[in-house]
């Protein structure tokens, strides 16, 4: 049902064969819902921005394109997870946060309680100054000293 | 090998410490540093230092993990590029047949990343021409490309507001607006001191009362009816001294907070007022809203009323300490002891409570905030019959609020209970104690009683005071929550050094032009000059970036990269308002502000003539249907111009741009939502406002840009096409196919042309 084939040019950029032959070069891989269903609806969309193909899930497509789209995504993806705030600056804002994210510990600044945003019951997208989005997946999941810090904000 | 020196000739600072001492073995004799990037990511995306070096034979890059630096020597057809997207910058490395290497990085660094490419692209063109490089004369702002002054790193255009927090001691903050006041303030703590002492003469002469008239009486003396006169007058005068001493204090100092709460209100407004567009679009109106109108007014009422009668209290308390200690040590000592005890306790609930207070502020403002988003919006709600889930989001947030006022409830609620039951055991405390030294005749019953009288006014008023934990917590909550506007900078901030600009003619020109909304690039790269008088049509389908070149035109953002120029200067140096006393704006929706027609009109020029009144009404074609109203140019039009008809609305904002007379004139789609019969009408006044005036032009409508003298397509934040319209037909471009799809009178635009290109994977999507 996959009609269409994906692979890498020496660019480092995908490309996408279509199944009429038509050879889309630096194609970029789009999730629909990144955070509340990162599996499913993945687009394809040409260097200018159209949508090429849809994917209904992840897992429908064959294994290397798969991986390949995965690898894509994974290197324009950039939404780091708070493990745990180790320090902030001061409770009012602009505020330097120090945290620990899965991609590593990094600090960054908080300029407005507004940017902090709440995705559901227990989510929290936090932007930063320069427009990072840092997610907190599970607010009840945070240990007690991150979790109070938080709760200054909330 | 190591007492090489490193020349590092660019005019910025030298490389940091660590990786200066890292790179400078690899480098040769004649190699120069010219520009680097420090990277705080890694191409996983996992945070972690590296380094990316142009010099002038070659580009060096490293992470900190690895040992050895990668290079490549410059030759023909190696380029540089760069791209962002969510908040994530890449750098690319390619030669004609590949990509060599990448790097990453957070935004925060991109402005050193732009440098380090146009070192690049300097020293490439050099190595591969042959040609010197054209050296460092002209140092250029990497991210607006204006010239710097010399020696200095920073482009003082693009110097960012620091992101210092404000300082925890917000209420003394408010020492600003108390300032003027100063005076008063005084007059009023001295009248403070007055009155309290006035209210502590009658427990004192309850003493010499009990013993001097009542215990000899009981022991077979006659009561001194003079004696008794004079220390009942006494006890009277000093009542009504307290009385007058404390309205006086009350009456200043209520003046004096009303007056400070009104200049923050003011204050607070008046910043408001100069803050970007960014700000208000990243706040929501309910919000701002509260924090003017009632935190205003509860430090309002914190000054007037609680830290009054805290300062009071306070004073009191020192005094009859005074008093109790003169008459007796011992007794005063036992009375005094719970009072460290209780200072204790506010200590603790002190830090529970302010985060609480927050807390209960910032749910609050949610409450607030469904109300001012669901009110205006009420069409919507109703047309989607979505009643039901609008009261369910309200009350949702209404339950919010209460759990978390439940939860502060129950530690205030323990507070002033344990207070009074502290006063009753001090209370018993002194009785006790106070009856033992009686019985050893230490001292009288009359001191007893005295001091009985003055702890039990004592005990109550620390009652109340354990109150001010929670109303200056509060206060502070409001203050900070003031000052957060207060402390905003506009991201269009008025320059320090202002250009003044004589005469304008009005030719802009936008150079290399960059716009970023939070981490999405909605500008990039436009180049666009415009001639005094020439008139530019902008069009695209909606979100193509065209209202976003004009709010940027008018500077109501800041461009992100590159610049735009008035007459040659950069508009931002212009003082703000100067610069838009130039622009004429005449909006898709013309807000009309509640008044009459002809002070609309006049909105951008108070001291207008009625003489220029009318002439801008005609030339605007709404002179007629204005004298038409039954009290002509002084009708009344309501809140946004209900009343008037949308055509009728635009004529009065063409006339107001008309009156101001601006050299440039912005039009974002002033004749989308009307019909085509009132867009003639329209029509025909543009053409009056747009004689002779550089024009700037929106239009969805194809056929109202037949005027114009270029027009200037734009697809996804650049310019696609510029040229006249038949040269653009005659190229079959994206205009053409814009054009055709109107001409088709079908709702399509530039996109749907690739439709047949895309693949639809899903059966349950295709549709069609």
């Amino acid at each position: 049902m996959v009609n269409f084939k994906i692979n890498r040019n020496p660019f480092d950029q995908l490309v996408l064969i279509a199944s009429d032959g038509k050879v889309h070069e630096n194609v970029v891989p789009v999730r629909a819902f990144p955070i509340a269903a990162p599996q499913e609806g993945i687009a394809l969309l040409s260097a200018d921005g159209h949508e090429l193909a849809w994917v209904e899930h992840l897992s429908d497509l064959p294994g290397d394109a798969r991986a390949l789209v995965e690898e894509e995504l994974a290197s324009r993806e950039f939404v780091p997870e708070i493990r745990r705030l180790r320090h902030v600056s001061s409770f009012a804002t602009p505020t330097t946060w120090e945290v620990e994210t899965d991609r590593g510990d990094t600090s960054f600044v908080l300029k407005g309680e507004d940017d902090i945003r709440r995705l559901g019951a227990s989510s929290l997208l936090i932007a930063d100054s320069h427009g990072i989005q840092f997610l907190i997946r599970d607010l009840n999941a945070l240990d007690k000293a991150s979790r109070k810090l938080l709760d200054r904000f909330l | 090998m190591t007492s090489r020196s490193i020349n590092v000739t660019s005019a910025h600072a030298t490389l940091p410490d660590p990786w200066l001492g890292e790179i400078a073995p690899t480098l040769t004799d004649t190699e120069n540093i010219l520009a680097w990037v420090e990277l705080d990511l890694d191409t996983r995306l996992q945070f972690s230092q590296g380094l990316v070096v142009v010099t002038n034979q070659r580009i060096l890059a490293r992470t900190m993990a690895e040992k050895t630096w990668d290079s490549w020597i410059f030759h023909a057809g190696l380029t540089l590029v760069h791209h962002d997207h969510a908040g994530v910058g890449t750098l690319e490395l390619r030669d004609a047949q590949a990509r060599l290497a990448g790097w990453r990085y957070t935004l925060g660094r991109n402005v050193a990343a732009l440098r380090v490419i146009a070192a690049f692209e300097r020293q490439l063109d050099s190595q591969v021409s042959g040609q010197p490089v054209e050296g460092d004369a002209v140092a250029v702002c990497p991210n607006c490309k204006t010239a710097l002054e010399p020696g200095q790193d920073e482009c003082a255009l693009c110097a960012r507001e620091a992101h210092v927090p404000p300082s925890t001691w917000t209420l003394f903050r408010l020492w600003r607006f108390a300032k003027p006041y100063r005076n008063q303030l005084l007059a009023g703590f001295l009248l403070t001191l007055a009155s309290t002492a006035a209210t502590l003469v009658p427990p004192y002469l309850t003493m010499p009362l009990m013993d001097n008239v009542l215990i000899p009486y009981q022991n077979g003396a006659h009561i001194d009816v003079h004696l008794v006169a004079l220390y009942l007058a006494g006890l009277f005068g000093s009542a009504l001294l307290a009385w007058g001493l404390g309205w006086a204090r009350t009456y200043i100092l209520a003046r004096v907070s009303e007056r400070i709460g009104a200049d923050l209100r003011t204050t607070t407004y008046e910043h408001l007022m100069q803050l970007s567009l960014e700000y208000f679009g990243g706040k929501r109106t309910g919000d701002l809203m509260a924090r003017i109108g009632s935190e205003t007014d509860r430090i309002c009422v914190f000054l007037s009323l609680h830290l009054l009668d805290f300062a009071t209290d306070i004073l009191m308390i020192i005094m009859t300490t005074a008093i109790l200690v003169s008459i007796n040590p011992w007794l005063a000592l036992v009375t005094l002891l719970p009072l460290p005890f209780i200072a204790w306790m506010i200590h603790v609930v002190r830090d529970r409570l302010r985060t609480g207070f927050e807390k209960i502020d910032r749910v609050w403002s949610e409450v607030t905030n469904i109300l001012a988003d669901t009110i205006p919006g009420i069409r919507v709600v109703k047309a989607f019959a979505q009643e039901r889930r609008e009261a369910a989001r309200f009350r949702e947030a209404n339950r919010h609020n209460l759990i978390v006022n439940d939860r502060i409830n129950r530690i205030w609620s323990l507070f002033s209970p344990t207070v009074t039951l502290l006063t009753e055991v001090g209370l018993l405390v002194v009785w006790a104690f106070g009856i033992w030294q009686v019985s050893t005749n230490q001292i009288t019953v009359g001191v007893l009683t005295a001091f009985l009288a003055y702890i039990s006014r004592f005990y109550t008023r620390l009652d109340g005071m354990s109150r001010i934990v929670s109303v200056t917590q509060k206060a502070a909550a409001g203050a900070k929550r003031i000052f957060d506007i207060l402390d905003h900078v506009s991201s269009v901030p008025e320059p320090t050094k202002p250009v003044h600009l004589e005469q304008v003619a009005g030719s802009i020109e936008l150079q290399d032009v960059g716009f970023r909304y939070g981490n999405r690039s909605v500008i990039r790269g436009v180049n666009l000059a415009i001639a005094p008088g020439e008139m530019i049509g902008l069009v695209g389908h909606s979100g193509s970036g065209k209202s976003t070149l004009v709010n940027l035109i008018c500077r109501f953002y800041d461009v992100t990269e590159g610049s735009i120029r008035l007459e040659g200067v950069d508009i931002r140096s212009l003082p703000v308002a100067e610069f838009r006393r130039n622009i004429g704006l005449v909006l898709q929706e013309p807000f009309l502000f509640f008044g009459t027609i002809a002070e609309n009109i006049a909105y951008g020029k108070q001291d207008a003539s009625r003489d220029q009144i009318i002439a801008a009404a005609r030339a605007a074609h709404a002179h007629e249907f204005i004298l038409r109203l039954p009290q002509g140019y002084d009708s009344l039009v309501g809140e946004r111009g209900h009343g008037l008809s949308g055509g009728e609305r635009q004529r009065i904002s063409i006339a107001r741009a008309l009156l101001i007379d601006p050299r440039i004139l912005i039009l974002d789609e002033a004749t989308s939502s009307v019909d085509t019969e009132t867009e003639k009408e329209i029509q025909k006044a543009l053409d009056n406002l747009v004689l002779g005036r550089t024009t700037i032009a929106i239009a969805h409508r194809l056929s109202t840009l037949r005027r114009a003298d270029r027009l200037v397509v734009m697809d996804r934040g650049q310019i696609v096409e510029v040229g006249k319209h038949e040269d653009l037909m005659a190229r079959e471009g994206a205009y053409y196919r814009l054009y055709q799809a109107q001409a088709r009178n079908v709702d399509t635009d530039l996109d749907d042309v690739d439709v047949d290109n895309a693949i639809v994977l899903s059966d349950g999507l295709a549709k069609s």
